[in-house]
């Protein structure tokens, strides 16, 4: 649910003017009350961070990364964001190309209906592919049932011991959940504001549909999806809650960053924890840095077409 | 109205809606909808007096109070302090501005199990937060507010999380306020805090309420940050999607997902509420330019 707060927004130039500014004391005043609020939440927790990571030397540091139950855990990470991003991203081109290149009844029952993961708290998010894929869900009915409807798929699935829910599947399908609307949420606004003439005039001199996506339509919202893509990326690797309830923390085969985070906590690994959680912070640095990146990128692109 | 009809029945120009829109629909079913509906369908297999037993629990009682008040005072303070970044950020020049600028989005990027542990080792009673807020006597015992594993700890973690969201709502709208009306408010008489008190604010309150909205939904459903925290002493400081997770390690599948179907009710609703907010705010702001 962060459709305002995640859309792309060009900086501003500050115009001062004496009649619509305070005086310079409750400036500083107000400045001072900012600052001192965002160190309590966001600048001391993220220095806190890296100084407890590194506490105990940089030998132990590497030592805990190279553990093989955080490498595992590293990988399944990378698994599970390199199959959920894609995916979600040809989802979101879909639907905004649907959504805002046609007239159709019900759009804003759709766009309602993709916001709705957003609105979703984590673990029921894992609850609900629990309830689905679980022992007593409904693919645990099928599979015990005396009677299945196709004996051939029951027999076959059983005998292959197939599990989604407590194994790698699972924790796959979760994550697609969580970050299941960044990219449409990103390039439906986009592409609704962009219009259809430039489309529509391509295809008028005689582009094919891929010539027109790929050649007109890609290249205008081609920021605002890399920005989709990164902080659906951020959220896949990062996702703790709907992760939690479906991987069942077996270390070393189910466990994922955030929860071999929590291992390590719970064992009084404190150092070890805030080592892991360095690497996770990192990444949320980089998100931030390449999301200020492609703002200014968008905002260049923007002043090239006004002045065009 | 007219126009609106023929084009309906326009040939289409460009192509590929019933592939894109299909393939939408069936990826938003398979992916959403059907693993939603089983949370219903489970539900289903409860009676009405059981259900209506298993949510009235004292713990899962105690827990929505926890949840509600703990979420809605941490946006209630993030709209005040939001208020005052937007504003500085948007109106003023200061050093490090636009690392400011860019840090205000840290909690949608910081994975919730690091802003967890982070948080809990800070505001803990030895922590660099904790200690400012009492001291530890000769016995070793610690006098002073205690932050971690109090329901004030909660509070803490949820105002991290719903930090961002009032900023970035009131931002774009402050950006886009035009200087002319409060330059005519103060060649009108008034003082600074009146033309802020009866000009901007007013104009501010459709994106301020919608920002609180959004960062009290999500502070509903928040789970990673807060646990940590939290201590999770049931009547005390378990908050509902703990509840849950304590049902579901319980293999109680039943009483697990009446307790989510309260949870999701309340967010549609507000899910709602915030789609009727920002509709109000577009057509506030479509007016200003009219």
């Amino acid at each position: 649910m962060t459709p305002a707060a995640t859309t792309l927004h060009p900086p501003r130039p500050v115009v001062q003017r004496r009649t619509t500014s305070e005086p310079p004391l409750v400036r500083r005043g107000l400045i001072g009350v900012a600052l001192a609020f965002l160190s309590l939440f966001l600048f001391i927790p993220l220095v806190f961070v890296f100084t407890e990571a590194f506490a105990k030397g940089i030998g132990f540091y590497f030592e805990t990364l190279r553990d093989p139950m955080a490498w595992s855990a590293i990988k399944l990470t990378f698994t599970a964001a390199v199959i959920a991003v894609p995916l979600n991203c040809f989802f979101g081109v879909c639907a905004a190309w649907a959504i805002a290149k046609f007239d159709f009844p019900g759009k804003n029952v759709l766009l309602t209906l993709i916001d709705l993961p957003f609105s979703v708290s984590p673990v029921i998010a894992g609850l609900i592919y629990v309830l689905v894929f679980g022992a007593q869900g409904w693919l645990g009915l099928y599979l015990n049932a005396d009677h299945p409807a196709f004996p051939w798929l029951a027999n076959w699935l059983n005998d292959r011991n197939f599990k989604i829910i407590f194994a790698v599947p699972g924790i796959v399908l979760a994550t697609i959940f969580v970050t299941f609307p960044f990219v449409a949420r990103e390039l439906i606004p986009l592409m609704q504001a962009q219009g259809r003439s430039e489309e529509e005039a391509a295809r008028v001199l005689g582009a094919s549909g891929w010539q027109t996506f790929w050649r007109v339509t890609l290249p205008n919202v081609k920021w605002g999806l890399i920005y989709g893509v990164i902080l659906c990326n951020a959220r896949a690797m990062g996702e703790f809650g709907a992760v939690a309830v479906v991987s069942g923390r077996i270390r070393g085969q189910t466990n994922t960053i955030p929860l071999h985070i929590e291992a390590l906590y719970d064992d009084y690994n404190f150092t070890g924890a805030f080592a892991v959680a360095s690497l996770l912070a990192l990444l949320a640095l980089v998100t931030l840095g390449l999301k200020t990146w492609v703002e200014h990128q968008n905002a260049a692109l923007n002043q090239t077409e006004i002045t065009r | 109205m007219a126009t609106k009809q023929s084009r309906g029945k326009k040939i289409r120009v460009l192509p590929g809606f019933r592939l894109t829109l299909g393939f939408t629909v069936f990826y938003l079913g398979l992916i959403v909808l059907i693993p939603l509906a089983a949370v219903f369908w489970k539900t289903s297999t409860l009676t009405w007096a059981e259900f209506w037993h298993i949510i009235t629990l004292p713990t899962a009682m105690a827990s929505y109070r926890l949840t509600f008040g703990a979420s809605f005072c941490a946006a209630l303070v993030n709209a005040g302090f939001g208020l005052v970044v937007a504003w500085v950020l948007v109106r003023y020049d200061f050093f490090g501005k636009k690392i400011v600028d860019a840090l205000v989005d840290l909690p949608f990027a910081l994975p919730t199990a690091v802003a967890g542990i982070t948080l809990a080792a800070l505001y803990s009673q030895a922590g660099w937060i904790g200690r400012l807020f009492g001291f530890t006597g000769a016995t070793g015992q610690f006098h002073g507010i205690k932050v971690a594993n109090t329901q004030l700890g909660i509070f803490v973690a949820l105002t991290f999380i719903g930090l961002p969201f009032i900023v970035r709502t009131v931002q774009p709208v402050l950006e886009d306020l035009d200087p002319e009306l409060e330059e005519a408010a103060s060649s009108l008489g008034a003082n600074r805090w009146q033309v802020f008190w009866r000009v901007i604010l007013p104009m501010l309150t459709p994106a301020l309420l919608t920002g609180f909205a959004l960062a009290f939904a999500r502070a509903l459903g928040e789970y990673g940050s807060v646990i940590f925290i939290a201590g999770n002493i049931p009547m005390k400081t378990q908050i509902t999607p703990v509840v849950i997770m304590q049902e579901l390690d319980m293999f109680d599948y039943a009483k697990a997902t009446a307790i989510a179907v309260v949870m999701l009710v309340v967010s549609f609703v507000l899910l709602l509420g915030v789609n009727v907010l920002q509709w109000w705010t577009n057509r506030y702001n479509t007016n200003n330019l009219a």
